[in-house]
């Protein structure tokens, strides 16, 4: 469903809003696309990584002589062969650390969770590299370890890092965030209702179907080529020259299609480390991750632990919100405290706010990014106490949130002053839809409850770097190539962008992703921000070409370039005092473009502005089978604020996959770890992601209220819609059991657990 | 990196004879389903493989002169599904049999497969032992039949001996009045490891149970034969008290562990739900309804 409701000018558009075919569309349903494990090459050996079997250890000693010895052996890589990036000096790539990436890709001191890497073999195939893996030795000083957050920042906990403060005493918490506004004991104390409550999250994975693959190549001229898949080519560059002393110049970065990111390809894992292996060997090396790699040793996303407290007024006036989160950073820091300590009451209008965020070390593989990185679990506890809030005061909860909403002019805590709020667009939307209106059966049959859960979110978005080049082909058509992967549909948008702004057919122009050699530097996809900020610079580019297609018909007609309109892929003289000369056709305008002063084309780099925050609002109907504790979502409504939708279909997909990532967060999904420390579901078989039966058909309500800063009025779509289901779910949990759920995943033991108590 | 050998006999006792004649070095290979899956996960290593498909009476649904079902071991739940007749004399069986997997898994999944994996939550086994079924077994030292419930001997564990291969199961036939039905519960809908499973076979004269077998699967290291739950319901008209009753009996037979999969206080309640759901879908069928 479309609702617009501002002046787009949709009707002149022609390709812009069309579900067109997207571009990469028949490769990927005939099984042409080429994914990163895909790729070989002569000559080619495997690399495999030897993993800790323990969850915290000091590694003493390794010795790979008899993995060397081996017969197909080619090279052997430790930590030792990876750039060290010293303890005491931050080196940040983006919002990444190298003190803690080189820490990560290769353990160094001390092996920190249950398959951390330590060292890493090439061979002349699979099977002898992971046998000479085996042979491997390793002196580790095995170390008690700690999981849990709860456990990790009590007094007597295992410390991870010695480095690490908190308080003038080793601790496992390796630094905090803090987002304040007004005082919010002042606030507290003018409130007439108060709800603190305690929430528990569980790490969860992207889960992603592509485990991380790569082939690099090192030539004997000092060049390495990588093709590999990520969420950005020019990160894979730069992390992987930071990480062996390469530098980018002799490092090109092919990027493969992708099999999704989800944030968590934003990092590396295995390109350094190929990279060496072929240095050492003189070989292309390939690796591959297992789905157990994948799942024990690449990012999920943070557990968390959180006290969120809410004061309202007798009226519904929201007066002070405080939160404290304690967010799992895994076994390195960087927990992605932004998420909940800025968005968690981003939404609302709330006086005096002070929200606290916690970066909690522990013996689990390092987080990744992960769609809206951390504001899920702040909404979760944020929005399920304003759930409360709404209860004690007997009133709506879309009405109590209606209230508070923020509006332009409006000061976060987290230090923006909002431009353009469209927050209350989204709860009307909700209030307003049938699903909202609709009568819930509350016992359909004996055993069934029913209940009905609404829940807000906030994302903020993001602009950046992003390059681009639109370029006429000698025969009148058009290739576009920007530096993103496309990890939702990219290219499809861009190609719509592309034919209306040349006013050419849809299927005359090609849309590419350039590698780090062929096209200027363009930050990650991810964060919301590739739309907004690719669409930008390849308007920009368009905008150029057609100036310079104008240019040349001028030429052509020996008039002024003023002189000239660009209208449905043709030049015309701009009126009767122009002239009087038949149209050209881009096709004309290529066949002359060497006599009229060369190749037709044009690039734009820039550091694109203007992404404005992301707002959601959602409605979720559940059924709890009270026998056996089930919970099963029968009607799900996400209404959003999408700027325009270049490309429906995409955005759908966007908001419909986010809610489902929820659903499987807030129901099904978690890490479990047995007392040594390993993961002991370590696959899709019992890390229970849900599948396309357990969930309904997600109705995406996208409202197109035009970002005024941005050229198609774009606003980022990927993050907002992951934020609000884990409370949406909560919610309903709660309306139909009236008993609510303090932690994450609402699993049938613990369902029935709490059905018995009551 | 060891060589695998692949035979694919026509006949049983080529395949007995070479199965034996590897003294456990190999593995007998049907659908495939678990054991391609846990050899590549590292976990079994053949030496040779003895492939059963191409063996008739492994892969062939009968029909016995006594009114029954024979089906070879190695029968795809895909093609049980498509026979005429089988699934209206046992619905339940068919149902357990076809929850296992996916379209894809159920083109080579098979009840031999399953039941010899020997795992507790394997989902037809239970459905098999409320059936009644009992299975042929060649071996070197001849044939043999017991009944289903006496294959499963622990997690991943059979009393075949060595070189024994499972031939069929022999279901008999259904009187008037009769059905049966299978659940589990899983947390997902599917594509997932059952947490508990529960067959029930059942005969009704005049709305009272003349004869009712339970199967219980998951709850144990293996899948157990519930003969108090049985009783319980045996001469009963289904009321509420010989419910409870027979469900009271599932949750006492439960020995469950408690894993990443379920608590054990979980296990042992959710069986006694799976009963009185199970029973009741079996009365409805074996009373006319489906
Ligand atoms: C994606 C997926 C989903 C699955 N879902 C389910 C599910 O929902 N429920 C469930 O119960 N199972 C499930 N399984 C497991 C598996 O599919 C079943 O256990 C299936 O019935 C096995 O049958 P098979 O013919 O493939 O057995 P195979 O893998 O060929 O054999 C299994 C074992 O039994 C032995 N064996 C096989 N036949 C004989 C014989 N005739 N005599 C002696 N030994 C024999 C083999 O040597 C092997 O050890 C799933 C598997 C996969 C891959």
């Amino acid at each position: 469903m479309n609702v617009i409701t501002d002046k787009l000018r949709v009707e002149d558009n022609k390709w812009i809003g069309q579900r067109t075919i997207r571009p990469d569309g028949a490769d990927k349903v005939t099984g042409r696309a080429s994914y990163a494990a895909d790729n070989t090459m002569p000559g080619m050996i495997w690399g495999k990584v030897l993993r800790s079997p323990h969850a915290h250890a000091r590694i003493r000693s390794i010795d790979t002589s008899k993995a060397e010895a081996l017969p197909g052996v080619k090279a052997v890589v430790t930590a030792k062969d990876i750039v060290d990036f010293p303890l005491e000096t931050s080196v940040l790539l983006g919002i990444q650390d190298m003190r803690w990436m080189c820490r990560n890709v290769m353990a160094r001191e001390k092996a920190l969770f249950h398959g951390h890497p330590v060292a890493a073999v090439a061979a002349i195939n699979e099977e002898v590299a992971v046998a000479a893996c085996a042979l491997i030795e390793v002196d580790y000083e095995v170390l008690p370890h700690v999981i849990e957050i709860e456990d990790a920042i009590r007094d007597d906990a295992p410390i991870l890092h010695d480095f690490a403060r908190f308080e003038g005493k080793p601790s496992n918490i390796a630094g905090t965030m803090t987002a304040k506004l007004g005082d919010v004991e002042a606030g507290f104390a003018e409130a007439d209702v108060i709800v603190e409550r305690t929430f528990r999250t569980r790490p969860i994975h992207q889960g992603y179907i592509e485990p991380q693959a790569c082939t690099v190549s090192y030539s004997a001229d000092g060049r390495a080529t990588i093709w590999s898949s990520s969420q950005g080519q020019f990160m894979v560059r730069a992390m992987t020259s930071l990480l062996t002393g390469v530098p980018q110049s002799n490092i090109r970065a092919i990027p493969a299609e992708i099999g999704g990111g989800f944030g968590a390809k934003t990092i590396i894992y295995l390109e350094p480390v190929a990279l060496l292996l072929s240095k050492k060997s003189g070989r292309p090396v390939k690796m591959v991750m297992t789905r157990e790699e994948v799942m024990r040793a690449t990012g999920p996303t943070s557990g968390s632990f959180s006290t969120v407290k809410i004061g309202a007024k007798r009226d519904g006036t929201l007066v002070a919100a405080k939160g404290d989160f304690y967010i799992q950073a895994g076994c390195l820091p960087g927990g992605p405290l932004r998420g909940p300590v800025g968005c968690a009451f981003a939404p609302y209008d709330i006086p005096h706010v002070l929200s606290v965020g916690y970066d909690v070390v522990s013996n689990r593989s390092k987080v990744a990014a992960y769609r809206a990185p951390g504001a899920p679990l702040g909404a979760y506890a944020a929005e399920s106490v304003i759930d409360e809030i709404a209860e004690q005061l007997g009133m709506d909860p879309l009405e109590l949130r209606l209230k508070n909403t923020a509006r332009s002019g409006t000061k976060a805590a987290y230090g923006a002053t909002f431009a353009k709020v469209t927050f209350e667009e989204t709860i009307e939307a909700i209030r307003d839809h049938e699903h909202y209106k609709a009568p819930l059966d509350r016992n359909p049959r004996p055993g069934v409850r029913r209940g009905r859960g609404v829940a807000s979110g906030f994302w903020y978005n993001a602009g950046g770097e992003s390059s681009a080049q639109v370029n006429i082909t000698e025969d009148g058509n058009v290739v576009v190539t920007t530096g993103h992967p496309d990890v939702g549909g990219s290219r499809a948008s861009i190609a719509n962008v592309t034919a209306e702004l040349l006013g050419v057919d849809h299927g005359r122009v090609s849309v590419l992703i350039g590698d780090t050699a062929s096209i200027g530097y363009s930050n990650l996809t991810g964060g919301s921000r590739v739309t907004f900020a690719s669409a930008m610079v390849v308007t920009q580019s368009a905008e150029k070409v057609i100036g310079q297609l104008k240019e040349r018909a001028a030429k052509i007609w020996k008039i002024d370039p003023e002189a000239v309109h660009w209208e449905n892929g043709e030049a015309r003289p701009a009126g009767p005092n122009a002239g009087q000369f038949p149209p050209l056709t881009l096709a004309d305008l290529a066949a002359r473009a060497s006599e009229t002063g060369g190749p037709i084309g044009a690039g734009v780099q820039l550091n694109t502005a203007g992404a404005e925050p992301g707002f959601a609002t959602h409605v979720v109907d559940v059924e709890v089978d009270v026998d056996l504790g089930i919970v099963r979502v029968l009607r799900y409504t996400a209404a959003q604020d999408v700027g325009r939708a270049l490309h429906p279909s995409y955005v759908e997909g966007q908001i419909q996959g986010g809610v489902v990532q929820g659903i499987g967060w807030a129901l099904s999904e978690e890490y479990l770890y047995d007392r040594q420390g390993r993961l002991e579901n370590a696959g899709f078989l019992d890390y229970r992601m849900p599948v396309c039966s357990d969930v309904p058909m997600i109705e995406a309500v996208m409202l197109e209220i035009p970002n005024p800063k941005h050229p198609q009025g774009v606003r980022g779509v990927g993050e907002a819609p992951i934020v609000p289901p884990l409370a949406a779910i909560s919610n309903a949990v709660h309306d139909a059991l009236g008993t609510r759920f303090y932690s994450l995943p609402m699993s049938p033991p613990k369902v029935l657990a709490r059905l018995d108590e009551a | 990196m060891t060589d695998i050998r692949y035979l694919a006999p026509r006949t049983l006792d080529e395949a007995v004879a070479a199965f034996a004649a590897a003294q456990g070095a190999a593995r007998i290979l049907a659908g495939g389903t678990d054991l391609l899956v846990q050899m590549r996960a590292g976990v079994v290593r053949p030496g040779l493989i003895v492939d059963i498909k191409k063996i008739g009476e492994m892969t062939e649904i009968a029909e016995t002169p006594e009114g029954g079902f024979r089906i070879g071991a190695a029968v795809p739940g895909a093609t049980l599904a498509e026979h005429p007749r089988f699934g209206k004399a046992w619905p339940g069986v068919l149902e357990a049999i076809n929850l296992i997997g996916s379209k894809q898994v159920q083109g080579r999944a098979s009840p031999g497969g399953n039941l010899c994996n020997g795992s507790p939550a394997g989902d037809s086994v239970p459905a098999m032992i409320a059936a009644g079924a009992v299975v042929t077994i060649q071996g070197p030292q001849g044939r043999r039949t017991i009944p289903v419930e006496a294959v499963p001997a622990g997690p991943h564990r059979t009393s075949l001996a060595p070189g024994e291969i499972l031939v069929s199961f022999t279901l008999p036939p259904r009187p008037a009045g009769a059905s049966d039905a299978y659940l589990r519960m899983i947390p997902r809908t599917e594509m997932d490891i059952a947490v508990v499973g529960l067959g029930a076979s059942l005969t009704l004269k005049d709305g009272v149970v003349t004869d009712a077998r339970i199967g219980l699967g998951a709850v144990a290291p293996t899948v157990l034969l519930v003969e108090e739950a049985a009783k319980a319901l045996i001469g009963s008209r289904l009321d509420d008290a010989a419910l409870e009753a027979a469900a009271a009996a599932c949750r006492a037979a439960c020995r469950p562990i408690d894993d990443k999969r379920g608590t054990i206080a979980y296990r042992t309640r959710v069986a006694g739900v799976l009963l009185k759901r199970t029973v009741a879908i079996a009365a409805a069928r074996a009373q006319g309804g489906n």
